[in-house]
């Protein structure tokens, strides 16, 4: 038992891996607790997943539909950089 | 820390935006503004007001192009821009948000049920039970052809989140700004962004999982 609580991978449990995570992915562990965030990764298959699955979330979340400005006001924006910045009003 | 490639290809921007460059102006329009309207939201708490403060803020950027040193990027500019136009107007609207803080303590509830772990007597204890431990899931959410389902529970999920924490994971995972964009446009600490982010997130997964697991149970599987 002793041994195994040394074996590389096992000095963390799940239940910390599952709380660790997003500093994991954030890549702001020091690098002992990121080795050893990998080596558990190894050995253990539910955690393998959930980490997979974080990762899944993280890209699904890129891929919602989001707002933006109403077509009226981008084209009021362009004729108004127009006015300000274009050709025509260089000094 | 802006790499070499993106710091050029800022500066060869400016430099467009200074020569007048009307499609190089249009072209950051319609790639920014949704990210802006997500973050105006942590000021101003209606759609026309978001909608108002973007246009403001564009508009503010265009007078002060010249002005523009160049030593952030620019898209770190204009949010700058963009939070100050909206704290006052935040503030005619009275809509305070302490986004410098984590929220009510009972929005802290762990990632994962501590029930799904092995209890203190177990050879292995806080490791996963064997029904406790995740299940692949059957497809990937982001996948285009069966997503349009798991999409919608994301989107309802993310709404439902707290204010904090959907702010951080929206303008972190949906909208792709950096953790430093993040924590200088809402004042908030490296750690507190992490916590919220990781706290979102966290529910979101687990929301999936359920979304799965329901499914799973249907087909019969």
């Amino acid at each position: 038992m002793k041994d195994e609580q040394r074996t590389p991978g096992l000095t963390i449990d799940c239940q910390e891996i599952v709380e660790l995570v997003t500093d994991y992915l954030e890549g702001v562990l020091d690098t002992d607790m990121a080795a050893e965030v990998e080596a558990h990764l190894q050995l253990c298959d539910g955690c393998d997943i959930y980490i997979e699955q974080m990762r899944a979330t993280i890209r699904s979340l890129g891929t919602v539909p989001v707002e933006t400005l109403s077509e009226t006001a981008q084209s009021e924006l362009s004729r108004a950089f127009r006015d300000l910045r274009g050709p025509a009003a260089a000094p | 820390m802006p790499s070499e490639e993106a710091e050029s290809a800022d500066a060869a921007l400016l430099e467009r935006l200074r020569t007048g460059d009307s499609d190089a102006f249009a072209e950051i329009v319609r790639a920014w503004s949704p990210m802006m309207l997500q973050a105006a939201r942590a000021y101003v708490s209606t759609d026309a007001s978001a909608q108002e403060v973007v246009q403001e803020a564009w508009l503010a950027m265009i007078r002060g192009l010249d002005r523009f040193e160049g030593r952030s990027s620019l898209r770190t500019w204009i949010l700058a821009i963009l939070g100050n136009i909206g704290r006052s107007r935040g503030v005619r609207e009275a809509r305070t948000v302490p986004w410098s803080s984590l929220g009510p303590a009972d929005d802290a509830a762990p990632a994962v049920d501590p029930d799904r772990f092995r209890g203190p007597d177990d050879q292995w204890p806080r490791h996963w039970t064997p029904l406790g431990k995740p299940r692949a899931w059957p497809r990937s959410p982001e996948e285009e052809t069966l997503a349009a389902e798991d999409r919608r529970e994301l989107e309802d999920g993310l709404a439902e989140l707290p204010e904090q924490q959907r702010m951080v994971v929206a303008l972190r995972d949906v909208h792709g700004l950096t953790s430093d964009e993040v924590c200088s446009f809402l004042d908030l600490s490296a750690g507190n962004q992490r916590v919220l982010l990781h706290r979102g997130r966290s529910r979101l997964r687990g929301l999936l999982e359920m979304h799965y697991a329901a499914e799973a149970e249907v087909m019969g599987t």
